[in-house]
């Protein structure tokens, strides 16, 4: 048998479809299983503990969400974006809000603009707690999850002040804002600043130095750099492998060039380099808030934008960082006033198929660990 | 008649365990008080436990069943108890019904032995700590035919997951109560026993509890058994059998209902257990604190009036949550139960003060109050900490457990028979 840990990602053979071979123990992961965050089914090949290979089954959530938007117009299949990734809506609709703009050759007022960085950078923030609290679940500490729900809903409380929602937020239109902000919200996201900065650091006070936590997440899971690029991998998942590539940064959508902010970056790829990064990826969001909510500017919240939105004929690919990773949308239009095609290409989705190489030749346990690390939500996955 | 109350009095003037008297009767009474205690003291940890981990996490835990949720476990059993009882089609019927009773008998029997007083123990054994810890693997027994019967991937690889585990992690522990052991041989007649009155009473008769005893060679053998008791119990970090982002519920994955409560029971009593072996080997057993510092008869009946205190203290803070619940219809018989609850704590601690009880309950309040602390330990640690992964537990039972075990035991013994030792030197080296 060939030792699993020396197969290159990128020559991996198809997995087995039987599993007939009578050493290997094959177990169905999922759906229905606590730590697969959803439905998620893997098909793991064990020998005794060991992940000799997996297979992810996905689709249990497939709505047919770019099938929907053939049949919407452009303004209809806005809030039907944040019911992909449901734990970082706002971005989702900054994403398709950006891109239909692009396609229309407009562009949001500098007001509209501050507000949205403020927004999706506080959801990067819900994401990343979301994230940091089941993905310590998984490994068995409870505590941390309470703790960082108790913070979320403070984010929460100024999305639902703002606009109503709390998760599915549907926050942006194309072209700028629906609602203006309300009274007293810069106060109420400085405050949001001021609360959450010394619990950031109580999060990281339970696990960053904890010996068990050392030990379940150094060296697993890892990925190589090239790997990584090889499989499209993006997001924190990518920047763990010390590849410094944010979108913000590089090709720079909303006014992120406006803000001065760091890439965190990890060097070894491992569980425990990605939980770095997120947690630094914190600090660098609440950096991005404090500059921004300083400065917002006077002035309308919504572009000129038709009643009726009806792009040129045209296509265009527009993406953005997006907690999970590159977020984009490929939008063709066929000058009706409904989109031709649209395609999503979503963090989650590309970032899963990573899992086997980051698992072959590890435990059991530690495909729990891996599976927290990629951050996948599966409403993303499957769409 | 007159012959049966002679024959119940008569232990009364015993300084003797019930079983070591030879007294059937009072023996009887002892299973059905120590049985009795330890379904209470099960009940109330699992209140307890939810109410504290509930505080470490910055929620409220059960409020709805009774005051403060105090009557959650209760509701608990009747849910249990009256939920379907579910034998997969595909397991064998007979183990898998067997099984819980292994683990529960395995977890029970242990008690026979636990010393709450100098008679304060169904029987005294010889063997005493053997036994213990012979009957308390046992369960592995249960768990593993649990995880077999079931016939299903996640509790096959639970139960091996936990057997593996408590084998691996019983060397260990055997090393430290060991070690223990080789300290009771340390008096004049060069007797050691494993008798667990009599590992107490060593403690005694050297005035030292044996955590701080050849400094730090004690409280090293204590940190060993510490640690391998809650791997033993598979309690959290090291509850892999039983991870549930993992194996979903490990062994137990399929028992349901009255079954399941079992598994729960046994291990909660099996914990308690642990926690009386590490009590009574090395921090004392049913002693108070600070035997050495705080001598002389005013100390004695400070801490002869600690138990009551202590109810009293629970009592008061019934009374303060009572005045704080919220004026409102709905809470009244909240508020009442609440109350009562308080009044009944208080009449016991009232109790407690007379000379006559005070001086009964004494050790066996000393002794559950040891045991609490560790009991309040397990929680922490579960509040605390993640879960290790299965080599990685290994890798702490065999090479760091086992070896600093081994060592310990040989430098005990070294230690022990330093001036014997000494002697034996010089003899070699003078001629």
């Amino acid at each position: 048998m060939n030792d699993p840990t020396s197969l290159s990602p990128l020559d991996l053979e198809t997995p087995d479809k039987t599993f007939l071979d009578a050493n290997e123990l094959v177990i169905n992961m999922g759906p229905q299983h606590p730590a697969t965050h959803g439905v998620l089914r893997v098909i793991l090949r064990l020998d005794g503990e060991k992940v000799m290979g997996l297979e992810c089954v996905i689709g249990y959530l497939h709505r047919g969400v770019e099938k929907i938007a053939e049949n919407r117009t452009y303004t209809m299949f806005n809030p039907y974006v944040d019911r992909m990734d449901y734990v970082a809506a706002v971005s989702n609709g900054l994403g398709y809000c950006e891109a239909v703009e692009k396609l229309l050759n407009v562009e949001a007022p500098p007001r509209a603009q501050y507000v949205r960085v403020i927004l999706t950078e506080l959801n990067r923030m819900a994401s990343h707690q979301l994230w940091l609290g089941t993905h310590a679940l998984d490994i068995g500490a409870i505590t941390p999850l309470f703790y960082t729900f108790r913070d979320r809903e403070e984010i929460l409380k100024i999305f639902e002040k703002y606009c109503g929602a709390r998760l599915t937020t549907h926050a942006f239109r194309i072209g700028g804002l629906q609602y203006e902000t309300y009274d007293g919200f810069e106060k109420d996201v400085k405050t949001f600043v001021a609360f959450v900065r010394p619990k950031i650091d109580e999060y990281e006070e339970l696990l960053t130095t904890n010996r068990i936590w050392l030990e379940r997440t150094k060296g697993v899971g890892k990925i190589s750099g090239q790997d990584a690029i090889a499989l499209g991998v993006t997001g924190p998942v990518l920047r763990a492998s010390g590849v410094k590539w944010d979108i913000r940064k590089a090709l720079p959508y909303a006014n992120y060039k406006n803000f001065d902010f760091d890439i965190p970056t990890g060097e070894n790829g491992d569980t425990y380099d990605r939980y770095l990064v997120r947690m630094a990826e914190f600090r660098q969001s609440l950096r991005i808030i404090e500059q921004a909510v300083d400065h917002i500017p006077e002035g309308p919240i919504m572009a000129k934008v038709p009643k009726v939105i009806k792009p040129p004929v045209g296509e265009i690919y527009h993406s953005i960082e997006a907690p999970k990773g590159e977020l984009g949308y490929f939008i063709v239009s066929d000058g009706s006033t409904q989109p031709y095609r649209i395609r999503v290409r979503p963090p989650s989705f590309v970032n899963l198929q990573a899992l086997d190489v980051m698992c072959r030749g590890q435990l059991v346990a530690d495909v729990i660990a891996v599976i927290g690390t990629l951050d996948i939500v599966l409403g993303e996955v499957d769409r | 008649m007159h012959a049966l109350l002679q024959y119940i009095l008569s232990y009364l003037d015993s300084d003797k365990t019930p079983g070591g008297a030879g007294n059937i009767f009072w023996a009887t009474v002892y299973i059905l008080l120590v049985f009795a205690g330890l379904s209470v003291a099960v009940i109330a940890m699992n209140w307890l436990e939810r109410k504290i981990l509930a505080h470490m996490q910055v929620r409220l835990g059960p409020m709805r069943v009774g005051p403060h949720g105090l009557l959650q476990p209760i509701a608990d059993a009747i849910k249990l108890l009256l939920k379907e009882d579910i034998i997969p089609a595909e397991a064998d019927a007979v183990v898998f019904w067997i099984a819980p009773f292994i683990v529960v008998l395995a977890a029970f029997t242990v008690f026979v032995v636990v010393p709450f007083g100098p008679t304060h123990a169904i029987t005294d054994m010889n063997i005493g700590i053997l036994f213990m810890l012979g009957v308390s693997s046992l369960s592995v027994l249960g768990i593993v035919t649990a995880g077999w019967a079931s016939n299903s991937h996640y509790p096959l690889i639970g139960a091996l997951r936990s057997s593996a585990q408590m084998v691996s992690y019983e060397v260990a522990m055997g090393l430290a109560v060991v070690s223990v052991i080789l300290m009771t041989s340390l008096n004049d007649q060069s007797t050691g026993t494993l008798s667990m009155i009599g590992i107490v009473q060593a403690q005694l008769a050297q005035q030292e509890w044996f955590i701080f005893k050849f400094f730090p060679l004690g409280l090293i053998g204590f940190g060993i058994f510490a640690i391998a008791m809650v791997a033993e119990t598979n309690r959290a970090p090291f509850d892999l059998p039983e991870a549930e982002s993992e194996l979903t519920a490990g062994f137990h994955t399929e028992y349901s209902g009255f079954r399941w409560s079992l598994f729960f029971l046994a291990e909660y009593s099996a914990m308690i257990a642990v926690s009386s072996i590490a009590v009574t080997l090395w921090l004392g057993g049913w002693l108070r604190p600070f035997p050495n510092l705080l001598v002389g008869p005013t100390w004695d009946l400070v801490f002869l009036l600690f138990p009551g205190i202590t109810f009293l203290l629970l009592a008061a803070m019934c009374f303060y949550n009572t005045a704080r619940m919220p004026k409102h219809p709905l809470f009244k018989v909240q508020t009442i139960g609440l109350a009562g609850f308080g009044a009944v704590l208080g009449l016991i601690g009232l109790i407690l003060f007379l000379p006559a009880v005070r001086i009964r309950v004494n050790d066996i309040f000393w002794f559950s109050a040891k045991v609490a602390g560790f009991m309040y330990l397990y929680i922490w640690y579960r509040g605390t900490f993640p879960r290790y992964r299965f080599d990685q537990l290994m890798k702490v039972g065999w090479k760091v457990l086992l070896p600093t075990g081994l060592a310990l035991l040989v430098l005990t013994a070294v230690v022990g028979m330093r001036s014997e030792l000494w002697a034996e030197l010089q003899g070699v080296w003078r001629p």
